[in-house]
């Protein structure tokens, strides 16, 4: 009886391994966890885009409920999430960071605000990924739920739709606001 | 014959100085490289070490891809703020994770992936060694029993 049980531990421990192995293929190996959920915003200053007056940093990022979100004139999934994001601004449900990222020079960033409107609050020019870096962002969109201390609570990678953010992101927020 | 061997060293050299003299061709583009050959150095060796998040198997120091060179100028722009090349690490490792290590630390959670492998090769051993044994403890029995008619 022991004997047959050592010949089928193999098959087990294979059976075992290709189970996780699925799962880890199923897993999209371009979303990485990030690991800076629960810790405060890393510090960042970033100039003002042209044409604004102020720029974002860190310290602009106390005090509420906010979204930051990473765009460039250059990134097409930016293009689709745009208009939600105006939507959100419109009805006042939560005060948007931008952060512009890597534009190919400093009139295109704001050429496409200006066209589509400019839904954040502020916008910070982020040619050399200085911003991007803090957040340990690998592409655009990525968008950032920071509580009012300033940590950083949800990150949330591709484009934010109707249905994404009133399943899951509309909800934290909700939740970080009766803290 | 002497002169021939000198000659044949020199003609060595000139082939085989610029393959060990040419800096191996990453990336890296001239605008980057520092002025300071030691901090270059060190640069180069902390981008060797990061993995690029976008392409996810080179490094920065071998990437083409943009956000591999804004993180091979940050490096170095840290590098020349002063910081040691285990802060300049640990400044983009605490906002990418480990995953930006090519070479994973060994820690709690990554000790099955340094372990595991030893770990096995020892169980095969010991299995191996096992079936061995009991293989020569069945000969030397099988043969007694032909010697007892």
């Amino acid at each position: 009886m022991i004997k047959r049980l050592l010949f089928l531990t193999p098959i087990l421990v294979l059976g075992v391994l290709a189970i996780y192995f699925t799962l880890g293929l199923q897993r999209d190996s371009k979303i990485l966890p990030s690991v800076l959920i629960n810790t405060p915003v890393p510090e960042f200053s970033l100039a003002a885009i042209e044409g604004a007056e102020q720029g974002f940093s860190s310290l602009d990022l106390k005090g509420k409920v906010t979204l930051v979100n990473i765009f460039g004139s250059w990134c097409y999934a930016c293009l689709a999430e745009h208009p939600f994001l105006m939507q959100l601004t419109k009805n006042k449900v939560l005060p948007i960071y931008g952060i512009d990222w890597r534009e190919q020079d400093r009139t295109s960033g704001p050429r496409w605000l200006k066209r589509r409107g400019n839904p954040y609050v502020l916008v910070g020019d982020d040619p050399k990924s200085r911003g991007a870096i803090a957040f340990g962002v690998t592409g655009a969109p990525e968008s950032f739920i920071v509580d009012k201390a300033g940590i950083i609570r949800y990150k949330h990678i591709g484009v934010i739709n109707e249905a994404n953010w009133n399943q899951t992101l509309f909800p934290i927020v909700q939740k970080l606001r009766q803290k | 014959m002497r002169r021939w061997r000198i000659a044949t060293l020199l003609l060595g050299v000139l082939i085989w100085a610029p393959l060990i003299w040419t800096p191996a061709a990453g990336a890296v583009e001239p605008s980057e490289i520092l002025k300071d050959q030691a901090l270059e150095t060190r640069a180069r060796d902390i981008s060797k070490g990061l993995r690029c998040v976008v392409c996810q198997n080179q490094s920065i120091d071998e990437s083409d891809a943009q956000l591999a060179r804004d993180l091979r100028v940050l490096v170095r722009d840290r590098l020349l703020a002063g910081d040691s090349d285990q802060g300049v690490v640990d400044y983009i490792q605490s906002r990418y994770g480990d995953y930006v290590l090519l070479r994973p630390p060994v820690k709690a959670t990554t000790v099955v992936l340094w372990a595991g492998p030893v770990l096995f090769a020892l169980i095969g051993i010991f299995g191996i060694a096992l079936y061995f044994r009991r293989q020569k403890k069945l000969q030397v029995s099988g043969a007694d029993k032909d010697r007892r008619p």
